[in-house]
């Protein structure tokens, strides 16, 4: 990160040079492409992905821009669409002429726009969960994002350290529960983790006490876990309470907001779920090498739109900030020289932990970018 | 054993309101022929006014009757605005005025409250009260009492008050009730201030279990038209009976046969009644009226 700042220091000198000199015109703008649901039913991920994206741009140009040149951002909003953002995306590489693209808030917008990138050979960072985006791995597409499957191995991981071999899984039958819960079934058998009852709730279930009485009478029964998103996972915290589990419940990174705790109330006092370090940015220890990355975001996050941090802008910050680093590497806007730099990415430390991208990894995150947290007294703690 | 009474308290809370919202449908269907999609809507508005009522500082036995008052208003303004002025029209016209009527209330309370879930704190704590093995909220207690007490109040109201028979009159007949005196209009806007009414409290009642939102109308909506055809539309008792009955199938289909099958399980079995007996439990098969 002093590097960089390093970095943007002098850039900003030589742009300030430069701006005296001649006022900026088109041509020394590097233009930088996006298409985010901002609005419609993902809008909590795409709102923060686009305020951060303005904020960091704008902060960038007033540092001097990049590589001498100023960031132009062009924003469209696909509201989680599919074919909004395929049409989106072909507008940005024919009309607007971009040399690289972030976004794509969500899995199936992000799907439907990586053939124009591909052929156009734009570098793509998308901000979308699932592993299918970078697995197999594309030339020019990339993420920043941990995976659902990096989260069930978390939670695993979890158990394993205490001695927790057979669990109950309870999964909501929404897109997010359904691809964690494939994701958990496939890497249980690493962690020597054994699934003694399967159970599932539909997105507008309002009552999970059946199916986890049924997971209650599981013999040898150590640990529950749920994966889900939304009310869901609150309504099964709460009914978690109510039939006395004597085990404890693991939530996935899915419902790491404060209205899960505020849904759940006392019943998720005690609640165990992996998540990204912007969580308890103020709790990490000072030695913690994310601490400086993670406060820093929030704290002009927060000051600049008022709002509660969310991991899915730091996702955005992520990724704009690995392009940044990327073009000055390259010392060009080539796309062509900023996918190869992108991929050369190591050690860049960004609010979803630590990177390293190589030909084979297009994600670059190990498990260390995921925190055990636990629940206690309404708010987030380090578990460990 | 403990499994089975847990799987029936759960489904009984669940059926009760279920119940309540075929009762809603149930009374304004006997007034007026109108099956009202809408009805889903006063559960929501019931519970979420509630919410941000107490949100601003109200104390819940205020804000309660405040946000029964206001589904009532509203379910008075559906009447005046969009059923009275269309009274000529057809059944079928008046069940696709109720349906828009649905899709403007959920999208004005998108506006004036928000797009989260939000809980009201339980009525009497959260600690279960252990029956036989089974946890049961103190919560489903008020759910369960507070559902029968509506339908001893209603049972009162149309047996042994005058303004009630009224509307049992225009039920039978809305001809032969204006003959003799009846104002069937006024009749017809009552009995849709009722059904908010009744709606609103089911809506409070079970926000502290299932939590509510803008849009958990549409679903209570359809379950609770379920229930009203299986109980046989147009009974009171029918309702009730349908109520807790599609709420039992629901959680037994899913502690028992399979949990990524509950709502299918429910409505399979509806369907099978609906084949055997056409116009429900308590349905009257002979006397259809269109």
């Amino acid at each position: 990160m002093t590097t960089l700042m390093k970095r943007m220091g002098l850039a900003a000198l030589v742009a300030g040079a430069a701006a005296m000199a001649s006022p900026a015109s088109a041509a020394d703008t590097i233009k930088i492409g996006s298409s985010l649901a901002i609005t419609g039913p993902a809008s909590f991920l795409g709102d923060p992905e686009a305020k951060t994206l303005e904020l960091y741009v704008k902060k960038i140009n007033e540092a001097g821009g990049v590589n001498g040149k100023q960031l132009e951002l062009v924003v469209y909003d696909d509201g989680a669409n599919a074919n909004k953002a395929r049409t989106f995306a072909t507008r940005l590489v024919e009309d607007d002429g971009i040399v690289a693209m972030i976004g794509g808030s969500s899995t199936g917008a992000t799907m439907a726009m990586i053939p124009v990138f591909e052929d156009a050979g734009i570098p793509f960072i998308s901000l979308a969960g699932a592993v299918v985006i970078v697995d197999p791995v594309k030339p020019f597409v990339f993420k920043t994002p941990h995976t659902d499957k990096m989260a069930c191995e978390k939670i695993f991981e979890d158990m394993k350290a205490k001695g927790i071999a057979k669990v109950g899984m309870i999964s909501g039958t929404g897109g997010f529960g359904k691809s964690m819960h494939g994701q958990c079934l496939g890497v249980a058998g690493n962690y020597g983790i054994e699934i003694v009852a399967d159970e599932t709730y539909g997105p507008k279930d309002s009552d999970m006490t059946p199916q986890l009485t049924n997971i209650k009478s599981a013999p040898g029964l150590q640990a529950v876990v749920n994966p889900g998103f939304g009310q869901g996972p609150a309504i099964v915290t709460r009914n978690f309470k109510q039939l006395g589990f004597d085990v404890p419940l693991y939530q996935s990174h899915g419902v790491a907001s404060k209205s899960f705790i505020e849904l759940a109330g006392d019943a998720a006092e005690g609640v165990r779920l992996p998540a990204s370090a912007l969580l308890v940015a103020e709790k990490l220890p000072d030695s913690d090498p994310q601490k400086a990355v993670v406060t820093g975001y929030k704290a002009a996050y927060e000051e600049a739109t008022g709002q509660p941090v969310s991991t899915f802008g730091g996702h955005a910050y992520d990724g704009l900030m690995m392009l940044v680093e990327a073009m000055q590497r390259a010392g060009s806007e080539d796309p062509q020289a900023i996918r190869d730099e992108l991929e050369k990415t190591s050690g860049f430390m960004g609010t979803a932990g630590v990177v390293n991208m190589s030909p084979s990894d297009h994600l670059g995150l190990d498990l260390t970018a995921f925190r055990m947290l636990e629940i206690r007294d309404g708010d987030w703690v380090l578990a460990d | 054993m403990p499994d089975f009474l847990q799987f029936c308290v759960s489904g009984l809370t669940v059926g009760a309101v279920y119940a309540l919202v075929a009762l809603g449908f149930t009374i304004i269907y006997n007034a007026s022929d109108v099956v009202n999609f809408a009805q889903g809507e006063f559960v929501m508005i019931g519970g979420m006014t509630t919410v941000f009522i107490t949100a601003a500082g109200v104390p819940l036995h205020f804000a309660i009757p405040a946000a029964i008052l206001a589904a009532m208003v509203i379910g008075l303004l559906l009447h005046r605005l969009a059923i009275e002025p269309a009274r000529g029209a057809s059944a079928v016209t008046l069940i696709i005025i109720t349906i828009g009527a649905s899709i403007f209330l959920r999208g004005g309370a998108q506006i004036v409250f928000d797009k989260q879930f939000h809980s009201l704190p339980a009525f009497s704590g959260d600690t279960p009260v252990m029956i036989g093995g089974a946890a049961v909220l103190p919560q489903s207690f008020w759910v369960l009492g507070g559902a029968a007490v509506i339908v001893a109040l209603l049972w009162f109201f149309f047996n042994r008050t005058l303004l009630g028979k009224a509307v049992l009159a225009t039920a039978a007949n809305r001809l032969a009730a204006r003959l003799v005196g009846i104002n069937t209009s006024f009749v017809v806007g009552f009995s849709f201030v009722l059904s908010a009414a009744i709606g609103a409290i089911a809506g409070i009642l079970v926000a502290p279990i299932t939590l509510t939102s803008y849009d958990i109308g549409a679903l209570l909506a359809l379950k609770g038209f379920a229930a009203a055809m299986l109980g046989g539309m147009g009974n009171p008792l029918g309702a009730i009976v349908g109520g807790l009955a599609v709420g039992l199938l629901e959680a037994l289909g899913a502690g028992y046969i399979s949990s990524t099958y509950k709502d299918a399980i429910a409505f399979i079995v509806i369907l099978a009644v609906l084949f055997v007996l056409p116009g429900g439990f308590f349905g009257r098969a002979s006397t259809e009226r269109v």
